[in-house]
């Protein structure tokens, strides 16, 4: 599986999809995250593997 | 995904120039951006004292980050809003924002308002009709007072804001919805100096929030990653996050939302009726100026006045 991370929430996808079709099938819209791997970021036509973690850092922040 | 310089694989995509890059050549292109709209704006030129208002976030600190890299002699400003809330988010985002000067070796101004005016942000905005409910009035009048004050009393020419792209098309929809036309009349990337304020900039109002993100991330920027608590639900965040269901469906067109504003009023849109010159009157107690005769807002909201 791989284990997507944003902020406190975590969540677990079937590998062989790409980060655009996980990110749709958990609902969060490509435009508010950035997506990082072994903290290099990643894009959306990127495939995940098996045991991988994505960290996904929020666009918004501040105040 | 590649490159489009070198081919290499892409770390940033965007969809709205339709342009992928990688690390290295990211880190050239978006300061490279930023430089460009400086110049075409007429933000300010090598050789000016530039204040930058700096909070701890990404924004800023990326601003302050690319303004000394592209060699402009820019200082920070961190003003200490004493907001704590349980996270400890203005001493983070202050630890945050001194620690980035230490590191590049740039001055940083900090002003405590706790300090200054006997009094932290949450609690002015308790004592006051003005931030009943939630503070962010409160809090932006007295950062606008403050930023204005430093930049006046230190010799500054300009102060430069970190506020991209989704902050002014969040404003611009707010105001838009409420067909707000003094403020249409005002918001722009530069707001020429006035007897008493000092000139303002946003050299980032063409860049998504997201391409600054890119940015701090790559560039290894130590940012606050929390929203201030008082931000959380706010009708900002929530315009934020509108535009973005539109730009996924429409790449550019927050963009094109804030830049055919901005012609539009070039044009005269907002101009007849609107037009009129508000006449302003220096406060009596702090010297910036007000509309109305007598104390400023900033004034009237201090402890015992």
């Amino acid at each position: 599986m791989v284990k997507i991370i944003l902020r406190d929430k975590e969540y677990e996808i079937h590998p062989g999809m790409t980060l655009l079709s996980a990110l749709k099938k958990i609902d969060i819209l490509p435009e508010a995250v950035i997506a990082t791997r072994g903290g290099e970021l990643i894009e959306e036509d990127e495939i995940l593997k098996d045991g991988e973690i994505i960290k996904l850092v929020a666009v918004i922040s501040g105040g | 995904m590649k490159c489009r310089t070198c081919g290499k694989k892409a770390s940033v995509n965007m969809r709205q120039h339709k342009l992928a890059l990688c690390k290295e050549h990211y880190l050239e292109w978006l300061p490279a951006q930023i430089e460009r709209f400086i110049k075409k704006y007429c933000m300010f030129a090598h050789g000016e004292k530039i204040l930058v208002a700096v909070s701890g976030g990404k924004d800023s600190l990326s601003l302050w980050d690319i303004l000394h890299r592209l060699g402009y002699q820019a200082d920070g400003l961190y003003i200490c809003l004493g907001i704590d809330e349980g996270i400890a988010y203005s001493s983070e985002s202050q630890r945050l924002s001194e620690r980035f000067a230490t590191d590049n070796g740039l001055k940083l101004n900090v002003v405590n308002i706790q300090q200054e005016y006997n009094e932290t942000i949450p609690e002015l905005a308790g004592r006051t009709q003005r931030g009943k409910g939630k503070p962010c009035s409160v809090c932006g009048l007295v950062k606008r007072h403050v930023m204005n004050r430093i930049a006046r009393d230190l010799g500054y020419d300009v102060l430069a804001t970190g506020h991209n792209l989704d902050d002014e098309a969040a404003v611009l929809f707010g105001n838009t919805l409420t067909w707000s036309g003094e403020y249409l009349l005002r918001q722009g990337p530069v707001l020429p100096a006035t007897p008493g304020l000092a000139r303002k900039v946003k050299p980032l109002f063409r860049l998504y929030e997201r391409e600054m993100l890119a940015y701090a991330l790559l560039r290894g920027i130590e940012y606050i990653y929390d929203e201030c608590p008082f931000a959380l639900g706010s009708t900002s965040i929530y315009y934020k996050e509108l535009l973005n269901k539109l730009e996924n469906d429409r790449p550019g067109a927050k963009l094109s939302f804030y830049l055919s504003f901005l012609e539009a009023r070039k044009k005269g849109l907002f101009a007849e009726q609107e037009q009129v010159q508000q006449e302003l009157h220096p406060c009596p107690n702090c010297g910036q100026p007000t509309s109305a005769p007598g104390l400023c807002a900033f004034c009237r909201m201090l402890p015992g006045d």
